[in-house]
């Protein structure tokens, strides 16, 4: 067997990741809390108002999901940065874009995939009608890969910085704007008995943008924030 | 060509370009935004349905073409400092943030101004006003995160990066009036038929356009300057030019 | 007729209000580049001269 084909070191990258993130189960419920947290505090803040809630449930829950994608992104390079393995892994022979993937891979799974299993629960929490939860379980599977994904160039941007966090945040959340508004406003839509099929072919086709096009500049970034 | 393209981006000669040059771009400007003003403020001929207002036309229309404009610009340069690691391309890139920005801004708020009063509303969520309004952020980004890298050279390419990625707004906010049929107006200008403007408002409205294209100029050599100057602290010409400018 | 330029039809405010931001964003971006060209020089001669004295 060719042992460092691109596809047995994606591979073997995604193995490794996926078992470093597992060895610290503890830290894979952080996003996930606070995106119940998040979404638990609007009922709270608003006033219990049903009918406001029930409207505003795919809003709210895409928020939250939103802030936990983001706040979630710093794991993603930080302690292959730390320790190292990062100037490794740029320097690896392979293309250092396909090998980003693997990593943003990673992310996804271990964040952005529990999110979607747990809001349906949240949508039911906000009253949200149980028509529409298969919807927002699919623009959510549609939305939070491209998430990951745009994430990932804004944090290896500012993997290399002290104090990058805030800075994270403007960077990456105008371009999770489009995302967020073509995702509720398919919800909304489908919530009036409107046809939402644009909506999700433009989400769809977010997804392959983000997938092409993002792991260039995520690894030119990297290259540069380990100068 | 490359001859040209190599003496012009050597910073030291494009210092020296930039300080001859720039008293007549301020006069030019200046006398283009004079004739542009008087266009619009006097000569342009009042609205049938807006009445006066529409003249906010003169500064929010020009100040939304500048802020594509140069956005479109920093990407342009983005790719040339990154491909053919000209640090004049960097610069340019940087230095054309914060003026963009200050366009964006301005179209923003003369477009509330000019909103308020016609529609009754300072704000809404349409798709151009939000595209622009993401775009604005686009700039605060590219400019705080070229503040957070000290190495002002990994500083520029981090920022070329951004500037590059972010890129695909722009034909969003271009398109977002036809691709969405909401409150903000239609082309009227930039069609390729016949635009639909009067004429005698149409002329002191490109007249504006050009001249805060060449106040761009103006802007971005000054900022150009400062910047090289900083990035080139330790080269001898800069040296030199300390020398001769401190006796 | 003078009154009326001023007054824009009643949108005076709206009208003379974009003007003047206008005018704040144009000079604004004149005049700090202008201030920090001159600090920038002032700044790096300062440096030039502590590095030649202490050489």
């Amino acid at each position: 067997m060719n042992q460092s084909s691109l596809t047995n070191v994606f591979f073997a990258l995604l193995k490794r990741d996926l078992l470093l993130a597992f060895r610290h189960r503890a830290e894979l419920f952080n996003p996930l809390m606070f995106f119940v947290l998040v979404v638990t505090l609007f009922p709270l803040g608003t006033g219990a108002d049903s009918k406001l809630l029930q409207t505003m449930a795919p809003g709210i829950i895409w928020v939250a999901a939103l802030l936990a994608a983001m706040l979630s992104l710093d794991a993603i390079f930080r302690s292959d940065f730390e320790d190292g393995s990062l100037e490794l892994l740029v320097l690896n022979p392979h293309p250092t874009s396909i090998l980003v993937l693997a990593k943003v891979l990673t992310h996804w799974l271990v964040t952005g995939l529990p999110l979607i299993i747990v809001a349906p629960l949240l949508a039911v929490f906000l009253g949200l009608d149980s028509s529409l939860i298969g919807l927002l379980v699919l623009t959510l599977l549609l939305g939070t890969p491209v998430l990951s994904l745009i994430g990932a160039v804004a944090i290896a941007l500012t993997v290399g910085l002290k104090r990058g966090g805030i800075l994270l945040s403007l960077l990456v959340l105008p371009f999770y704007v489009p995302v967020l508004i073509f995702a509720t406003n398919a919800i909304e839509m489908a919530a009036s008995g409107l046809p939402v099929v644009a909506q999700l072919w433009i989400l769809a086709s977010l997804l392959i943008l983000a997938i092409t096009l993002t792991p260039w500049p995520t690894a030119a970034a990297l290259k540069l924030s380990l100068s | 060509m490359m001859k040209f393209i190599h003496k012009t981006a050597s910073p030291p000669y494009f210092y020296k370009l930039a300080g001859l040059w720039q008293p007549w771009l301020a006069g030019i400007t200046i006398l283009l935004l004079i004739a542009g003003l008087y266009g619009g403020l006097i000569y342009a001929p009042t609205d049938y349905q807006q009445g006066e207002s529409y003249r906010i036309i003169y500064i929010h229309v020009p100040a939304a073409w500048m802020s594509l404009f140069i956005y479109v610009v920093m990407a342009v340069t983005a790719a040339i400092g990154l491909i053919w690691r000209i640090k004049l391309a960097e610069s340019v890139t940087v230095c054309s943030a914060p003026i963009g920005a200050g366009f964006t801004l301005l179209a923003l708020v003369t477009g509330s101004l000019w909103g308020k009063p016609m529609w009754g509303a300072w704000w809404v969520w349409d798709a151009r006003l939000t595209a622009e309004l993401i775009l604005l952020f686009l700039y605060f980004g590219i400019m705080s995160l070229y503040a957070a890298i000290s190495d002002k050279r990994v500083a520029s390419r981090a920022v070329a990066i951004l500037a590059l990625v972010g890129v695909v707004n722009i034909p969003i906010i271009h398109y977002s009036v036809e691709w969405w049929n909401t409150l903000h107006q239609g082309p009227t200008v930039t069609k390729f038929d016949k635009p639909s403007i009067d004429f005698r408002m149409l002329i002191p409205l490109l007249i504006m356009a050009v001249a805060f294209k060449i106040y761009y100029v103006w802007s971005l050599f000054m900022r150009l300057r400062v910047e090289l100057l900083d990035r080139e602290r330790n080269t001898q010409w800069v040296k030199s030019l300390l020398m001769d400018n401190k006796d | 007729m003078m009154k009326d330029f001023f007054y824009m039809g009643g949108y005076g405010f709206y009208v003379w209000g974009s003007y003047a931001i206008a005018a704040i964003v144009l000079i604004g971006n004149i005049v700090l580049p202008k201030f920090q060209h001159k600090a920038m020089l002032k700044k790096l001669t300062k440096k030039l001269y502590r590095a030649e004295q202490l050489k």
